[in-house]
């Protein structure tokens, strides 16, 4: 009877693994192959011959520098925006949290538009000279990543007993003390979790580096596309791609060592129980948190000041240009009908990334006995989150090079857009639950297990509980991802049904006022719906959720 | 310590049972339900008799109707629009449903072709321009077609070195150099009139273009200063260009509405690498002339072509869409839809166009057969020129 939700379990993560190894294992060996395998025999000519430029070198050395201090940064900032938006209560907190995930859908090349409107020479903040530098992009970082780190760790946070920290200071401890020996210890899977997602997402950056850059900072995403897309070089794009793939893997594997020491079980209690009111000693996470929020808001701010731009006045004629089909011959959609589009594709891609997801966090949080067994089940959860890492460009290409035969001729296919984007939402959902799942203690299922429960019924009721808001928030994170997702789309052959990014890409290539003025209406259109679809997703009460 | 479970039970129950409400309505429940079987009596595209005498010689003619119809394919990049009407005329005339599918932008098509040579995802391919031409033809991946009696005008914009019988091409467009004109008027600065004034010290830090590895006008910019000073004296000339203070940003977009004066940002620099269709979009509300003008001595042309994919199974239907692009209700469309000027010299332009909208007469030329050999060294020594 013990074996049995074993067995189930390593057939159900089946699924997920199958899925992986079609939709990303075989494409990315496929393009590996077409380059290092040219006419079916190893040919490395090409190795030493690029790992020798002078310019692989600069742009590996970049791509870890600025994706390292992405994400330190945005980790500073993160940690005390997730403490008051999941730890205290206070009226708008619920909106507080959509605007920092309103950035997470924005097409990059708007916002590598608006950074610059605000930075170049004539732009409002002109004066700090810092067009062109590298600080832009590290700023972007932030501005992309904020919800990675709050969302993902304030969904653990959220519902921690508050006793322990309330013992330790008890005990004199000062805040510092509490923080440092309480507090962070309990955090550090969520955090280490959504510093990895925060670095997988900087060094795969492509448009936000390119556009706020200008050229000067490639990185081994920017490199891969060149060689690729420019040179049809595909030996030095398979060189690259191994060497982002060999520093991903390195990264993921130090990642899953240093959060395995540090995983514990947590004890929870309901989220209601465990948020307070503000209090005098909350001012300094307070004042990050209206830093980071005033940082959020200016981009889009500037957005939607500019989308209200129409000549020399001010008005809604870019608004309503949205909703009418004849507004400009560039498109043979409106933009309202674009919005369906994306919603449907977003629809199956969460629920695609659910469902997986789900399976996946549960498999990888279970603790097996076996250290054999242990170490598949870390390798299968740093697994998911390799396609976060590997660049869109190879993916793409690589789904034209291999699943163009029966049985998999998939190349076409309108299942294909919803199923790249469900990978890149997928490592969310995995690492918002996994943290939460891996944080309770296996022996309440035992206890349940004890009680004469079944080994599902014990591990629903063990670990429902505490999964439910999580799941919820996981819910939201991919609909957002997905809403907003065009990098690997792009590389896909695309039934003519545009979605919203697509549309929004389509206008801002046009010249003239009013299409740039409507891309950035879509723009602020897409951040809105993003906004109230996650709104309604978070206000799913889940009850009193888990209250021991 | 109370279980609320019974509620939450019921929470998760009806999330769940939302989510499979939603998913219905998707994309893979949902589908296209426009009514395809019912069209009316399909005709042929194919007319073997070659009518010299027709005007509208690439017209589909009436002719019996074929068992054979059904859907045919066109791969073309993101920025590929028609009106429907003309698609629904064409399904019409011809009984072919056409659908459109679209791969990125025109480097990332082009590869996706030449990837899938063979074996393609559609069954004809719009929007491979000159820049990539060779590349597509090299790698075998169109079946030789051309439309029967094709005017001059058609014609001139053949690549030649053999492509021709792979490539018809569809619509043109000059990437030329563009000024703020308003500017300077204001400044009392006599504007540019040559690339080579552009590294005259009068215009230092006034330019700003497009880089020519991640923008395709601007890789079309590139090949403008390569065909004008040759391939050893390029280089000299962007170190002049660079050290003048010329900008290069990474895609067209950012450098036109970002930097550029009159692109509706508060750029600070007059001198932009843009197309010579822009300048009609800058007349002001209530204006009568566009503020801006194009540097006809700078420009690159850029022909976009269509051809019929290799390995296609339905080559009737890929060369019905390719006479289709040629039709002149499609080529009168072409300005307001993509904003390039249509081949077929007959075609009456929009006014806006045809006031404002001025061609260069004597582009400048590199052969694409040099392009496609050479752009990876160009490239390299460009990055390294003008990206330091």
């Amino acid at each position: 009877m013990r074996r049995a939700p074993g067995v189930a379990l390593g057939l159900a993560a089946l699924v997920p693994l199958a899925f992986l190894a079609v939709f990303f294992v075989l494409p990315v060996s496929g393009m590996l192959a077409r380059g290092l395998w040219p006419d079916g025999q190893l040919d490395l000519s090409g190795v030493p011959e690029v790992l020798g430029r002078s310019r692989t070198l600069r742009v590996l050395t970049f791509t870890l520098v600025s994706s390292l201090a992405g994400t330190v940064v945005t980790l500073l900032l993160g940690l005390p925006v997730a403490f008051v938006l999941y730890r205290l209560r206070f009226p708008g907190r619920g909106l507080l949290r959509a605007v920092v995930v309103m950035p997470f859908v924005l097409p990059t090349v708007v916002v590598g538009v608006m950074f610059r409107s605000l930075l170049a020479p004539g732009g409002p903040l002109g004066g700090l000279g810092l067009d062109g530098t590298w600080v832009p992009i590290l700023l972007a970082f932030v501005f992309f990543n904020l919800a990675v780190v709050v969302r993902t760790v304030g969904g653990l946070w959220e519902g921690l007993d508050r006793r322990a920290e309330e013992s330790a200071a008890t005990l004199g401890a000062g805040p510092w003390q509490v923080w440092r020996t309480v507090t962070l210890p309990a955090l550090a899977p969520g955090i280490i979790s959504a510093a990895t997602l925060v670095f997988l997402f900087c060094s795969t950056a492509f448009g936000v580096v390119l556009t706020l850059g200008g050229l000067r900072y490639g990185t081994v995403e920017t490199e891969i596309y060149l060689l690729t897309v420019q040179f049809l070089d595909l030996q030095g794009a398979a060189v690259l791609s191994l060497l982002q793939l060999l520093a991903v893997v390195a990264m993921l594997a130090l990642a899953a060592r240093t959060r395995s020491r540090r995983e514990q079980s947590l004890r929870r209690v309901g989220a209601r129980a465990a948020a307070r009111r503000p209090r005098r000693d909350d001012i300094p996470a307070l004042a990050a948190t209206a830093l980071a929020v005033a940082f959020v808001l200016l981009p889009v701010g500037t957005l939607v000041v500019r989308s209200l731009r129409v000549g020399p006045g001010w008005g809604l004629e870019h608004y309503r240009a949205l909703t009418d089909p004849d507004a400009t011959a560039a498109l043979r959609v409106s933009v309202t009908e674009a919005m369906t589009n994306s919603l449907r594709t977003a629809v199956d891609a969460t629920v695609l990334a659910m469902l997986l997801g789900l399976i996946v966090a549960v498999v990888v949080s279970r603790r097996p006995r076996s250290p054999g067994w242990a170490r598949t089940v870390s390798v299968l959860d740093g697994a998911f989150m390799l396609p976060l890492g590997i660049s869109a460009v190879t993916v793409g290409f690589g789904f034209l090079i291999t699943l163009d035969r029966p049985p998999l001729d998939l190349r076409t296919s309108p299942i294909l857009v919803p199923i790249a984007q469900a990978m890149v939402a997928l490592p969310l959902v995995v690492r918002t639950l996994a943290p939460v799942l891996r944080s309770v203690d296996p022996r309440q299922r035992e206890a349940a297990a004890t009680l004469g429960a079944g080994p599902w019924r014990a591990a629903w009721t063990a670990e429902a509980p505490v999964l439910a808001r999580p799941v919820l928030a996981a819910t939201g994170f991919a609909f957002a991802v997905s809403l907003g997702e065009f990098g690997a789309t792009s590389f896909l052959a695309r039934p003519d049904r545009p979605t919203v990014p697509v549309v929004i890409y389509q206008l801002i290539s046009r010249p003239g006022a009013d299409h740039l003025g409507m891309a950035l209406a879509a723009s602020v259109l897409l951040a809105l719906v993003t906004v109230v679809v996650m709104g309604v997703v978070e206000r799913l009460r889940v009850g009193s959720v888990g209250a021991f | 310590m109370t279980y609320t479970r019974p509620r939450r039970t019921t929470t998760i129950a009806l999330a769940l049972a939302t989510g499979l409400a939603l998913t219905s309505c998707t994309l893979t429940g949902g589908g296209d339900d426009e009514p395809t079987a019912d069209q009316a009596a399909p005709a042929p595209a194919e007319s073997d008799d070659a009518s010299g005498d027709d005007d509208i010689s690439t017209a589909t003619a009436p002719a019996p109707t074929p068992a054979d119809t059904g859907t045919v394919v066109l791969a073309a990049h993101d920025s590929f629009t028609l009106p429907d009407e003309l698609i629904a005329a064409f399904e019409a005339d011809t009984g072919y449903d056409l659908e459109v599918q679209l791969s990125g932008d025109a480097g990332q098509m082009a590869n996706q072709i030449v990837l899938t040579a063979g074996n393609p995802t559609a069954d004809v391919v719009f929007g491979i321009d000159t820049t990539f031409a060779t590349r597509v033809v090299g790698a075998e991946a169109l079946e030789a077609y051309r439309p029967d009696d094709l005017p001059e005008s058609v014609t001139e914009h053949d690549l030649g070195e053999g492509t021709e019988a792979y490539l018809t091409p569809v619509d043109y467009g000059d990437v030329c150099v563009n000024i703020d004109s308003v500017w300077f008027a204001n400044q009392g600065i006599e504007p540019p009139q040559t690339l080579a004034d552009l590294t005259d010290p009068a215009y230092e830090d006034l330019f700003v273009t497009p880089g020519a590895s991640t923008s395709s006008p601007g890789l079309a910019f590139l090949l403008a200063t390569i065909g004008e000073f040759g391939p050893g004296e390029w280089q000299g000339y962007w170190e002049d260009l660079m050290a003048n203070g010329a900008k290069v940003t990474s895609g067209w977009t950012d450098a036109y509405t970002v930097d550029f004066t009159a692109g509706g940002g508060d750029g600070d620099r007059p001198i932009v690498l843009s197309y010579a269709s822009s300048p009609p979009f800058t007349i002001p509300d209530g204006g009568f002339e566009p503020t801006t003008r194009a540097l006809l001595d700078t420009c690159f042309r850029q022909v976009e072509y269509a051809g019929v994919l290799a390995g296609t199974d339905n080559p009737e239907g890929a060369q019905a869409v390719v006479d289709w692009l040629l039709s002149p209700e499609v080529q009168a469309a072409i300005p307001d839809s993509m904003y390039v000027f249509p081949v077929d010299d007959e075609v009456a332009l929009p006014d806006l166009w045809a006031q404002w909208a001025q061609v260069a007469e004597d582009p400048i030329v590199v052969s694409p057969r040099q392009i496609e050999a050479e752009r990876e060294t160009w490239l390299r020594e460009w990055a390294d020129i003008a990206t330091g």
